[in-house]
C-alpha cells in the first residue's frame, strides 16, 4: 500500500464532509444567496471537522475516488440492492412458512482480500444477503451463523455464501 | 405536464412505503417465530433494513426535496445496521448463549477450544 500525504488525506476528508453537508442543507425552492451562506458555513464547519479526523478517515486519500474504483464501486451497488431483496424475499418465506425450515449454524470461510475496509464491506455484504450474518472475523477467517447450511465444507460454502461480492470488492479496494 | 409526473412520483412513493411497512411487520413477526437469538437477529437485521430503506425511498419521492436528506440517510443505515447485528451476535455468543438445539454445526466452537 503507498503512502500518501497528509494534505491528500485532509483534502479527501474535507470532500466527504461537504458533499454530506450539501445533501443535507439542499432544497428545490432555496433561494441563491441563501444557499451561498450555508455553503460557507458548511466549508468552515468542514475544515474543522476534517481537521480533527483527517488521520483516521482513510489511508489512500484522494486515490480512494479514482475513477476504476468509482466505476467498480457503481456495478457494485446493483448487485448489492438485489441480494437485499432477494434476501428479504428468503427471510419473508422463512418466517411465514408454517413448517419454519431452518437447519442454522455457523460456518467458516476464507476471504483473500487484504484491505481492512474491503474485509467490513465484505462483511456487511455477507450480513445484508440471504440467510448469513458474520459472527467474528479473525484475519482471513470469517465465522458465519448460517440459517439454513447447505455445505459445512469451507470452499463450497464461502462460493455459496460471498457469491459474486468478492470479484466486485477486490476492484474496488485492492 | 410536471404534475403528472409529480403524481406518478407520489403514488410510487406510497408503493414504496406500503412494500416498507409490509417488511418491518414481517421483521416483528419474524421475532416472535424464529427459536434462539442468532435466528431472530438474521430476521431482524435484513427486514428492518430494507424496510426502512424502502420506507425512506418512498418519502424522498413524495415530496422530492427530502429526496438527498432521505438518501444519506438510508446510506448511513445500511453501513450500521449489520456491523450492529454482528456485535450483537458476538457478544451474545462470547457470554455464552446457547445455539438452538436444531443447529447442525458450531465451527466457533473449536476455533475457541484451539486458542
Amino acid at each position: 500500500m503507498k503512502k500518501v500525504s497528509n494534505a491528500n488525506r485532509f483534502l479527501y476528508a474535507f470532500l466527504i464532509f461537504i458533499i454530506i453537508w450539501c445533501g443535507f442543507t439542499f432544497s428545490p425552492g432555496i433561494k441563491e444567496e441563501q444557499f451561498l451562506q450555508e455553503f460557507t458555513a458548511g466549508i468552515v464547519l468542514s475544515l474543522i471537522a476534517a481537521a480533527f479526523s483527517y488521520q483516521h478517515l482513510s489511508e489512500r486519500g484522494l486515490y480512494n475516488l479514482s475513477p476504476h474504483r468509482v466505476w467498480w464501486f457503481l456495478k457494485y451497488i446493483p448487485v448489492f440492492i438485489w441480494a437485499m431483496i432477494k434476501a428479504n424475499f428468503d427471510v419473508a418465506y422463512r418466517v411465514l412458512s408454517p413448517k419454519r425450515p431452518i437447519k442454522p449454524g455457523i460456518v467458516r470461510i476464507r476471504t483473500d482480500l487484504k484491505n481492512p475496509v474491503g474485509k467490513l464491506a465484505l462483511a456487511n455484504s455477507i450480513t445484508l444477503t440471504p440467510g448469513t450474518m458474520t459472527m467474528q472475523i479473525i484475519d482471513d477467517k470469517y465465522y458465519i451463523h448460517w440459517i439454513y447450511v447447505h455445505s459445512e465444507d469451507e470452499k463450497e460454502a464461502g462460493d455459496i455464501i460471498k457469491g459474486d461480492f468478492e470479484k466486485y470488492l477486490r476492484e474496488v479496494f485492492e | 405536464m410536471s404534475n403528472v409526473i409529480l403524481l406518478i412520483l407520489q403514488i410510487i412513493g406510497y408503493i414504496f412505503i406500503s412494500i416498507g411497512t409490509f417488511f418491518l411487520l414481517l421483521a416483528s413477526i419474524g421475532l416472535l417465530r424464529m427459536p434462539d437469538v442468532y435466528n431472530r437477529m438474521q430476521t431482524a437485521t435484513k427486514a428492518t433494513t430494507l424496510g426502512a430503506l424502502s420506507v425512506l425511498v418512498g418519502i424522498g419521492l413524495i415530496d422530492l426535496g427530502w429526496l438527498p436528506k432521505s438518501l444519506i440517510i438510508a446510506a448511513f443505515i445500511v453501513l450500521t445496521a449489520p456491523i450492529g447485528a454482528s456485535a450483537l451476535a458476538r457478544a451474545s455468543y462470547k457470554h455464552g448463549v446457547k445455539l438452538w438445539e436444531g443447529s447442525v454445526v458450531d465451527k466457533y466452537k473449536e476455533e475457541k477450544e484451539e486458542d
